[in-house]
């Protein structure tokens, strides 16, 4: 594990940058324990100063310091993030390796379900739900039925994989050595699946933080846990574009697209080290 | 969809006459299509079912609620209202008579009148605006795949080009950002910075909807930002895969082959090389209509665009159930339907679904 790192550190310029915008998000909302003022409080310190020594990103309509404001929402949407990643690998394992494992109906039935769940359109449901639920909306609630709607494209990643692990001949060894169905899937091929698991987590985290946002900034979430999205709603709330408080918007975009673009990064530089034969290209090109 | 996990092999002209019986092959493969397409459907439609009638929370109070939040409203108006709105969303009966009831309903186009904007139907004001939506997502879901494909291809065959590493540069740090955020940049750019262009509604207020030269104009002008904003975010996605796939096909023996042979550099890069990096291509663009629909609510709402994603915020905001409903439905039937046709085109363009 250490090894794979410093190669990357070593040869891969993109995993560099990604790795420095992360850990700097990551730096941000480590600092929300370290806050100050509770995160709903309102009105703790004077409303509307641009940024300054004493509030370095200055505070909002609210009389909130957006520093502060913006660990938290860092920390709530990274966890939303990990969260719906979790949740929704777990889902993409299971059903991935079976259906590339087992073949034939199951495959065909899965497949179906799974082609199924890539193309509907998510958000105009995600608003329905919204709608049916109202004030009961908790950030755990839409990380869940995310999770639920979001594993399709990465089960059918993984199912390619085990379709071809399947045919290895350590398979059919296992099979004769007498291990069950469970067995091989768990001992024999989730460990070559694993590397995609990781960079599909990435691009999973991108695609559920994006969603997050869109829906919180129409206001479609629990708009009183700080997120990134929270706080533009906020802002745009507040009309702080018309009214001059522009830090309030520019701060949290920016810690949004760092986000996006590290996670982005990372993904990209982890796919380009599974490949060998792109591997070999960067690591020859570095040399 | 069924090829996805195809890898880009080297099958290059059609010729469908010598493989065996190609057109039972594509009447199995249009079959199979279908099934999918009623399957994406039916999944879709019972996904919001189960949504409105599986949670704690009874929509049709939530309704209420949320209509009379607004002012006064007579107490026997609200009864009336609340058996109406049972009635209309079947949920008076046993669960196999509602889920019935429902399905009814959908097929029908049937959502009763609008909340918001009694007692116009619900079926005509989407009506109105799903060919804003339409014709906006189609073009600019056209151009970005095209033009994000094309360059893609060209900078995977020409690795060596700086303007086009460039341009993966952007491309790469243009692409993971949210659609609002840059809809909002837009928006800043065009409208308080350098104003030059309109920033919100489908056209002009002043003009007659009809088909004169002035009201076209108008509403190509008033979609130039809404389309860039969606593009600017769509090329990037496109512009990479395309490259990923073309520099993978160039080191095919084939292309190598051909370009020993003296075949002519253009030739080489449209007839070999673009046409068998398309096909996956064409099926991420079938994926990523579902995810168009985030997009164009969004940008829909930033640029007061009278499409269906501004209908659905807008419905959602006034507590309007049969409408929130009603756009739900129509966007799982649009999206499935484009994916169809997607589907359906894609023989055409990889020969070998025709005899598999």
């Amino acid at each position: 594990m250490a090894g794979i790192l410093r190669d990357l550190l070593r040869y891969h310029a993109e995993f560099r940058i990604g790795a420095a915008l992360i850990a700097v998000v990551l730096l941000l909302s480590v600092l929300a324990s370290f806050s100050p003022y509770p995160p709903q409080d309102v009105y703790v310190v004077p409303p509307d100063v641009p940024p300054s020594l004493t509030y370095w990103f200055g505070t909002t309509s609210r009389g909130q310091d957006v520093f502060w404001q913006l660990t938290f929402a860092i920390r709530n949407t990274l966890l939303f993030g990990c969260t719906v990643a979790l949740i929704s690998r777990i889902l993409a394992l299971v059903i991935g390796l079976i259906s590339g494992y087992k073949g034939g109906w199951i495959d065909r039935a899965l497949m179906s379900v799974n082609d199924t769940f890539i193309v509907i359109p998510l958000l105009p449901i995600l608003v329905l739900f919204y709608f049916v639920m109202r004030d009961r909306m908790s950030w755990l609630l839409l990380a869940l039925i995310m999770a639920c709607l979001g594993w399709a494209y990465d089960a059918r990643l993984i199912r390619s994989v085990a379709m071809s692990l399947k045919s290895r001949e350590f398979t059919q060894s296992s099979l004769f050595s007498g291990m069950s169905t469970r067995e091989i899937l768990v001992q024999e091929h989730l460990p070559y699946v694993m590397p995609i698991v990781f960079s599909t987590t990435m691009n999973n985290m991108v695609w559920s933080i994006g969603l997050e946002v869109t829906l919180a900034v129409l206001g479609f979430t629990d708009i009183n846990t700080p997120t990134i999205g929270g706080m533009i709603y906020w802002a745009n709330q507040h009309t702080a574009m018309v009214a001059g408080v522009w830090w309030w918007i520019a701060f949290p975009t920016i810690a949004v697209i760092m986000t996006f673009i590290g996670l982005f990064l990372l993904a990209v530089s982890m796919n380009d080290y599974i490949d060998p034969r792109s591997r070999l290209r960067s690591f020859g090109g570095a040399s | 969809m069924a090829s996805l996990g195809q890898p880009v092999a080297s099958v290059r002209t059609p010729r469908s006459g010598i493989l065996g019986t190609p057109m039972s092959g594509y009447f199995a493969y249009i079959g199979r299509r279908l099934a999918q397409f009623v399957l994406v459907v039916f999944i879709g439609i019972n996904l919001a079912y189960v949504i409105t009638h599986a949670t704690p929370i009874d929509p049709v109070e939530q309704s209420i609620s949320a209509v009379t939040s607004f002012g006064n409203t007579a107490p026997d108006a609200i009864e009336q209202m609340r058996t109406s709105l049972r009635e209309l969303y079947g949920l008076g009966g046993s669960p196999v008579e509602q889920y019935l009831a429902f399905w009814k309903r959908i097929l029908r186009a049937d959502f009763g009148p609008s909340m918001s904007a009694f007692p116009t139907p619900v079926a005509t004001l989407i009506g109105r605006a799903l060919p804003w939506t339409a014709g906006l997502l189609a073009v600019s879901t056209i151009v970005a795949w095209g033009l994000g494909s094309l360059l893609g291809g060209l900078a995977g065959y020409y690795q060596k080009s700086r303007g086009l590493k460039l341009m993966g540069v952007i491309a790469m740090g243009l692409h993971p950002i949210p659609y609002y955020i840059l809809a909002l940049v837009l928006l800043i750019v065009f409208g308080f910075l350098w104003p030059v262009l309109p920033i919100t509604g489908g056209s002009a207020m002043n003009l007659p909807q009809t088909l004169t030269f002035d009201f076209v104009a108008s509403v190509l002008q008033h979609a130039i930002l809404p389309a860039l904003s969606l593009i600017l975010i769509g090329v990037g996605s496109w512009f990479l895969g395309m490259r990923a796939l073309v520099s993978n096909v160039v080191t095919e023996d084939y292309v190598v082959y051909a370009e020993l042979a003296g075949v002519r550099p253009w030739r080489v890069l449209s007839l070999y090389v673009m046409r068998n990096a398309l096909p996956p291509q064409l099926t991420g663009l079938a994926i990523s209509l579902g995810g168009i629909f985030n997009g164009a609510v969004i940008t829909e709402k930033v640029f007061g665009y009278p499409g269906v994603g501004s209908l659905l915020v807008d419905a959602v905001y006034a507590g309007d159930y049969g409408l929130v409903l009603g756009v739900t439905t129509v966007s799982i039937l649009g999206v499935s339907c484009g994916v169809l046709v997607i589907d359906l085109l894609y023989p055409l363009l990889d020969p070998r679904v025709r005899v598999s």
